[in-house]
């Protein structure tokens, strides 16, 4: 029943509430399409076993009356939140056969809504970078290439295996993260629908951390209303993290009947810079157009420390990660290579477990908490980012959302932009401000 | 501020990374194209303005101290690269 894959998500759902097939003829598509597509590199860990065995738990909940929202919708994890008992590896050679004892919060509530686990899918390296280049595993293709164009494009990054695996059908949807852009940029890349949502709806345990105070868990889909569907389940308050947040959950499907008459949707002006392909300009402006049709109103507003965003979030960032990462010693997971001492294991550790951009982030970090060095890099970024959170406050007084373009470009091919870390940094001048 | 090999070299062991000779030179001038980048926040005029300190406007939430989980040996050295008699075992670093 190769036809099952090509269903929605909320389709899948009402075929399998209808008693149309089983949520293990649903689960075997969804196998089937992965092995067919392997040459992408989508999936770092395919867990088919497992996925049989929930898909059956499934059926057998479905047919006691014990539905969850989920059940029974085959979907797939970035391989950054740790699932207990299968191998998660942050697209590291660093955390070399780590296998979690336990189970990230948001996984948790996936699984006890009901859905299945496909596989652990692909990622840059510790979720640092924007075309899932920095892969330990290899790079992941975009399923979606120009026409007449033979060259092999990025799907984005770093949710580069999420983004290509729900573009390619591979999965009803997927888990992402984002810090500064890794899921927005990636679902902009490969056609597909990807929400970060605000900081604290979905909470950050057992999700391997980058910048602690930036990470968010998300989810991609085909369509605005399966995003929806999953991020339901997704989200909510935990003990276990201290920042998620203690506000209700809505219900997300139910709000998108809502309309967008009468909505103020902001336009900032700084958005609108010199050289944006004229594409990427007819893009937003349909987007707009799209808006005016359904009777909303479309507002001008200015967000005007948007320059130095992402300057400050290549401060921040690796400052947070060079402390996070700090916990990869080669003592208590992963991969160890031995030293003369105690230190020298640290050192010879590190710098065989880590690629290239993650040591590149990781010195930056260094450096800019370093003694002497932190007021000057540290703390005036830590500044112009409460400029950067003025300007989208006084924003939302005057509209309800914020219209923008995803990328300042759109996909490129591989190996275009890997040579220049600050060219592959500016893709994200417009997800990092959020 | 330029970043030199020397220094490479000094936040490379800060940061316990034993980053080969070959490498610090491409990373000094990596390092320092980041930097000069960052340089523009400079022209941003913050004074009087707080650095910021929590992402969202929330109070932390409070539990009671109190232990709620334990007996996990194993599990919490289930990954380890190397365990003896129950511990993480590290190369020796007291004579």
């Amino acid at each position: 029943m190769t036809g099952l894959t090509k269903l929605t998500l909320a389709a899948a759902r009402d075929g399998l509430a209808a008693g149309d097939f089983s949520a293990r003829e649903l689960t075997e598509a969804h196998l089937a399409a992965m092995a067919d597509a392997r040459a992408l590199g989508a999936f770092i860990t395919e867990t088919p076993e497992r996925a049989l065995e929930m898909a059956g738990a499934a059926d057998a909940a479905r047919a006691a009356g014990e539905a969850g929202p989920l059940c029974g919708l085959p979907i797939a994890v970035k391989d950054l939140f740790c699932t207990k008992g299968i191998l998660t590896t942050a697209g590291s050679h660093i955390l070399d056969g780590f296998t979690p004892p336990y189970e990230s919060t948001v996984t948790a509530n996936l699984w006890r809504d009901g859905a299945v686990l496909l596989g652990k899918l692909n990622l840059d390296e510790f979720a640092m970078g924007s075309s899932n280049e920095t892969s330990f595993f290899g790079p992941v293709e975009n399923p979606w290439r120009p026409k007449g164009d033979t060259r092999s494009f990025v799907p984005g990054g770093s949710s580069g295996g999420s983004a290509a695996a729900v573009a390619a059908h591979l999965a009803l949807a997927a888990t992402g993260t984002d810090t500064g852009g890794s899921i927005r940029q990636p679902a902009a890349f490969t056609g597909t629908v990807g929400i970060k949502p605000t900081y604290g709806r979905c909470s950050r345990w057992g999700i391997i951390a980058f910048a602690s105070s930036l990470d968010q868990a998300g989810v991609f889909g085909r369509t605005v209303r399966d995003a929806a569907i999953v991020l339901g389940s997704m989200a909510g308050l935990d003990a276990k993290d201290s920042t998620s947040a203690d506000i209700p959950v809505p219900d997300f499907e139910a709000a998108l009947d809502g309309g967008v008459k009468g909505l103020r949707v902001g336009v900032p002006r700084e958005y609108r810079r010199a050289g944006m392909p004229g594409e990427i300009a007819a893009l937003w402006e349909r987007g707009a157009a799209w808006f005016r049709e359904a009777g909303a109103e479309i507002v001008e507003i200015s967000l005007p420390h948007t320059d130095y965003a992402l300057a400050a979030y290549y401060i921040i960032a690796p400052a947070e990660a060079s402390s996070n990462l700090a916990r990869y010693d080669g003592v208590r997971y992963g991969l160890r290579v031995p030293g003369e001492d105690l230190i020298s294991m640290y050192e010879n550790t590190r710098v065989e477990g880590f690629g290239a951009e993650v040591t590149r982030r990781v010195l930056i970090g260094t450096y800019a908490l370093s003694a002497g060095y932190y007021d000057a890099y540290y703390l005036k970024a830590q500044k112009v980012r409460s400029l950067i959170a003025r300007d989208f406050e006084q924003a939302y007084e005057a509209v309800d959302v914020i219209l923008t373009p995803t990328t300042p470009t759109p996909a490129f091919a591989m190996g275009e932009k890997s040579d220049d870390p600050i060219a592959m940094y500016l893709n994200d001048v417009f997800t990092v401000p959020a | 501020m330029t970043v030199d090999k020397a220094t490479v070299a000094r936040i490379a062991h800060l940061a316990r990374i034993a980053v080969p000779q070959a490498r610090q030179e491409p990373l000094a001038g990596d390092l320092n194209r980041i930097l000069q980048w960052v340089e523009q926040l400079n022209q941003v005029d913050t004074d009087n303005v707080l650095p910021m300190t929590s992402v969202a406007a929330m109070k932390m939430r409070w539990r009671a101290d109190e232990v709620t989980d334990g007996d996990r040996r194993a599990d919490v050295l289930a990954n380890a690269p190397l365990a003896e008699h129950g511990f993480f075992a590290v190369p020796k670093v007291i004579e």
